[in-house]
Parts: C-alpha cells; sequence; structure tokens
C-alpha cells in the first residue's frame, strides 16, 4: 500500500484531521465575504477576515488533473496517480484516486468522484477519491 | 525604450558543466565567480553587492573574500537569479552598492555539499500533499498539463514537439548536455516518468553554476566586455502548493512577471528578437509564451509547429536548448540568464547566434509554476 510521508498537524489545522478521523471533510468558509477554501487558515485569504468557520464538504468532486507517477516507492505498488480534485464547494485539493485503474484510459479528466478515507495513523486519515458509485473494495487505497 | 536600469559586464559559467563529481556546490559557485570576474577584469575586493539562492550569500561571501555593503538571498527557486537581477539595479541606483556578484552553484545530480530542498511534515505542503506520495517537481509542476491539453486539444506530440526543436539549437553548443537530433517518435517512447511525461520531456539533472557581475549602465563603458543593458524587470508569485494555482491553463506568475517587465522596459512584444523561457519540462514554455502575449491562450503549441521558434524562425526562443537539453542542476534560471547575455554580446556559437538580435526577454520560473521573474536585456 502506497505511503507517503505522514502530515504533522500544527494547531490552525489539527481541526481538519480530527474531523478526517471521524470521516467528515472539511474546508473553510468565509461568513464575511462567502469564500471557501483550501487548505485551512486562520481567516480568509479573499477578503482578509478572521470571521471563517467550518464547512463540512458532501464528498462529491471532480477530477481536475492529475499525472501517473511511474517513479514508484520501493514499497509502493504499480505506477499511480497524483490527482488534483474540485470538490463540490469548490476548492481544490490534491489526493490519490482509489478503486480505479491507474490507467488514462479509466482516469477521465472531470469525472464524477466521492471521497473515502483512508486510515494511515491514530491521528491521520487522509481523504481520498473513487469514482462516483464505485463499489467498494474493502481497502481504501 | 526607456533607460537602462543596469548593465551585466562580467558573465560566465563554470569552467565545466555536466557531471562533476570532484567539485561541491559551494565550490560551483565559486568557480563561477571567479570566472565571471577574469570575464570583466575584476577580483572579489572590486565586489561590494552579493546575491545567490539557494547557498547562504554570508558563506559565499567568507568563501570567495568579498566585503559587500548590500546583500540578497532572495530565494523563490529557479527564477531567483532574475530577481536578483532586478534587485540589483535596484540597490545600485539607490546606492547602496556599486558592483554585484549574482551567483549559481548546483551539484544537483552529484550530490556533493549539497543543500537539499526538503519540506517539513508540519508546513502545509507537508500536510496536504505529500501523504499523496508526489515525488516533487516531475509529478508536481506537471499536474496542470492534463488539464490545459484537454482545454486548448494539445496533444503528446505537441509536447514532443518542444524538446524536438530544443535539440535543434543545443545541437549548436558544444557543451550541452544533450545534443543529438532527436524525433517526436523517439521522445514519445523514452521512459515513462509521470504520463503524460516522459523523460524526454523533463528537464535535466547536472552539476554546474554560473555567474554575472552587475553595475550601473555610466560605469559599463570602462569593462573590457561589451556591456548588456538591463531595460526591464518583473517578478511575481502566485503560490506554493500546485493545488493554489488559480488557473491550470494560464500562469498569472508569469503573466504579472512578464507584463511589469514589458512595462518598464517601454517595449512591445514585436520587439522582442530572442526570447528564453525556463523549461523545468516541456509544457512550460507552452504556458510562458502564452502569457508573455507572444500568442493567444491556446495558440503556443500551434507556434511552436509552425518553425516560428526554431532556427530560421521570427522568435527563436531557448537557443541553448533549454533545461531539458543543456543544463538543469535544479533551478535553472542562471543559464537562461548566462545564453540572454551571449545573444546579446553576440558571442554564442555558429549556429545558434540571432543575427542582429538587439532585445531579448528572459522568463524565469520557480517552484511549481509558484513564482517569476522576467528580465528585459538589450545590446549596446
Amino acid at each position: 500500500m502506497l505511503r507517503g510521508t505522514l502530515p504533522e498537524p500544527t494547531p490552525s489545522t489539527a481541526w481538519f484531521w480530527e474531523a478526517a478521523a471521524r470521516g467528515e471533510l472539511h474546508v473553510q468558509a468565509c461568513d464575511a465575504c462567502d469564500g471557501r477554501h483550501f487548505p485551512p487558515r486562520p481567516f480568509c485569504p479573499s477578503c482578509g477576515s478572521r470571521d471563517v468557520t467550518a464547512l463540512r464538504c458532501s464528498g462529491r468532486a471532480t477530477l481536475h488533473s492529475y499525472v501517473i507517477n511511474h517513479m514508484v516507492p520501493k514499497d509502493g505498488d504499480g505506477p499511480y496517480a497524483v490527482a488534483v480534485v474540485r470538490l463540490e464547494e469548490g476548492p481544490m485539493m490534491m489526493t490519490n484516486i482509489v478503486d480505479c485503474p491507474q490507467t488514462p484510459e479509466a482516469l477521465m479528466l472531470d469525472m464524477a468522484l466521492e471521497v473515502v478515507f483512508d486510515r494511515v495513523s491514530d491521528t491521520i486519515t487522509l481523504p481520498k477519491f473513487r469514482p462516483a458509485g464505485a463499489a467498494a473494495s474493502g481497502e481504501a487505497a | 525604450m526607456t533607460r537602462p536600469l543596469a548593465s551585466i559586464v562580467g558573465a560566465a559559467e563554470t569552467t565545466r558543466l555536466g557531471v562533476l563529481p570532484d567539485m561541491s556546490e559551494l565550490d560551483l559557485h565559486a568557480d563561477a565567480a571567479l570566472n565571471a570576474l577574469a570575464d570583466c577584469g575584476l577580483t572579489p575586493a572590486d565586489i561590494d553587492g552579493i546575491a545567490t539562492a539557494g547557498e547562504n550569500p554570508a558563506m559565499l561571501a567568507q568563501y570567495l573574500g568579498i566585503t559587500p555593503t548590500w546583500v540578497d538571498a532572495t530565494n523563490i527557486g529557479g527564477c531567483s537569479f532574475m530577481t536578483h537581477v532586478a534587485h540589483a539595479a535596484a540597490a545600485i541606483q539607490a546606492r547602496l552598492c556599486r558592483t554585484v556578484l549574482i551567483t549559481h552553484g548546483e551539484s544537483g545530480r552529484s550530490r556533493v555539499g549539497n543543500v537539499p530542498w526538503t519540506v517539513p511534515a508540519h508546513s502545509l505542503m507537508g500536510q496536504f500533499e505529500l501523504g499523496y506520495t508526489p515525488t516533487m517537481a516531475a509529478t508536481l509542476f506537471t499536474i496542470p498539463a492534463l488539464r490545459y491539453m484537454k482545454t486548448f486539444g494539445v496533444t503528446e506530440e505537441d509536447l514532443a514537439r518542444v524538446t524536438v526543436v530544443q535539440r535543434q539549437w543545443a545541437g549548436f553548443h558544444p557543451r550541452a548536455f544533450r545534443r543529438d537530433p532527436v524525433t517526436i517518435d523517439q521522445v514519445l517512447t523514452s521512459r515513462m516518468i509521470a504520463w503524460p511525461f516522459r523523460i524526454l520531456m523533463c528537464c535535466l539533472v547536472t552539476d554546474g553554476g554560473g555567474a554575472l557581475i552587475v553595475t550601473s549602465p555610466e560605469r559599463a563603458a570602462d569593462f573590457p566586455t561589451r556591456p548588456v543593458d538591463v531595460i526591464g524587470t518583473g517578478e511575481s508569485v502566485e503560490h506554493l502548493m500546485i493545488t493554489e494555482m488559480k488557473e491550470y491553463t494560464a500562469s498569472r506568475a508569469f503573466k504579472v512577471a512578464g507584463d511589469a517587465a514589458f512595462a518598464s522596459a517601454g517595449i512591445a512584444r514585436a520587439d522582442v528578437d530572442h526570447l528564453m523561457i525556463y523549461d523545468a519540462f516541456a509544457h512550460v514554455p507552452l504556458y510562458g509564451l502564452e502569457a508573455l502575449g507572444f500568442v493567444k491562450p491556446g495558440e503556443a503549441a500551434g507556434f511552436i509547429a509552425d518553425g516560428h521558434t526554431a532556427p530560421g524562425g521570427r522568435l527563436p526562443m531557448n537557443t541553448n536548448g533549454g533545461g531539458i537539453n543543456y543544463m538543469h542542476s535544479g533551478m535553472y534560471g542562471m543559464y537562461a540568464l548566462q545564453e540572454a547575455v551571449r545573444q546579446m554580446r553576440g558571442t554564442a556559437p555558429a549556429g545558434a547566434q540571432v543575427q542582429d538580435a538587439k532585445i531579448s526577454v528572459v522568463q524565469g520560473v520557480g517552484g511549481m509554476f509558484g513564482t517569476a521573474g522576467t528580465v528585459v536585456l538589450a545590446r549596446r
């Protein structure tokens, strides 16, 4: 199973990782200008307001762009996509696409995706995405 | 055209380029610096301004025996050296110093005395990107390309052609790492790195360095070398994390830096005789040609296919072969500047020298499309 460097949360991001561990994906919403942002920060990069709150996402996204990395780490399986998805709520985030062949034919830009949660340590659960409606494989990555 | 902001009076690369396991990164800086000083007849005692990226300029000053009154350690990736030229010009005009040394040295391939680029796990990049196992530039800088290709109908053949055309230029340069002619088919059957990018669409990983000596336009006439005037500069930053690039089909940093440079130089796109666009990967010159306004969005691949950037074309681009063919130690910007200086001095190798070229635009990029620096040079 593919394992990248594990994130180390900071005081301003811990809430995001705590929510992910519960199986919830959040972005940040600005109550002053209605901007939505990711990654989280304790203010809004659109208007500068500190009046920001967590917005729980639907988990729906589309595949915005990606590459299929052939420089596979020693402990990793075959070539894999390093992808960027556009969340239904607006922001983009990096991820891996799971439950899907890692081929240009299967990974079509703009395809509908849904979030799945990959628990990689006691504190870190990585949001990943699979084709919408795909049958769960029993393993997230 | 406006009055020059500064002049480049000394320019040199390291004595050797390529695979240099016998030289440390610091020694690559020093070798380039000594070559540039010799180029214009100076010694370290003549230098009162120093700028570099990656290496600490204090270490470099100590090593070379320089006592500066102005120091710039700006490090925004491979375009840092474009910003050093801009900052040096401003510092000279503000009388903070008179003669600036800008150096680059990098043991990118051999990793001798190398200052590695690290991403801490608690940084935003560490938290929100590294868990998905990108293996740095080749899988981050390249991510926007598929969106660009789908939007504009650009093909893998179009990406391959960037390498093929630039290889024609590299063939004129004895010091280029990859010089033999290459076909689109050869590029498209070379080893896969990160689809759609094959290894021949990716920059080299080599060892080397370069240095520039910058002074005022007035003093430039006192040097033995033909001065190259800096007539415009621009710089900008868009993001560090590729997920925060606003549009995957265009670079905001390129556009902001380029527009500022053209405005300060007081020139039009049609005035440009020679162009260098930092080509970390084959898609970057496509974004650059469009962001700088030489073609409209989506037209760059066709512009290259029509031969306009190739030898004999009306906008010769990346005439050293680029980072894909000539040299790329990790931060390529210095080598693009060196080639532009050669072109404006009229000292590029036979075949590569653009006849009667009077204005050169050098476009740098840093990070993963995140930063940019633009320098406009003029023949005196």
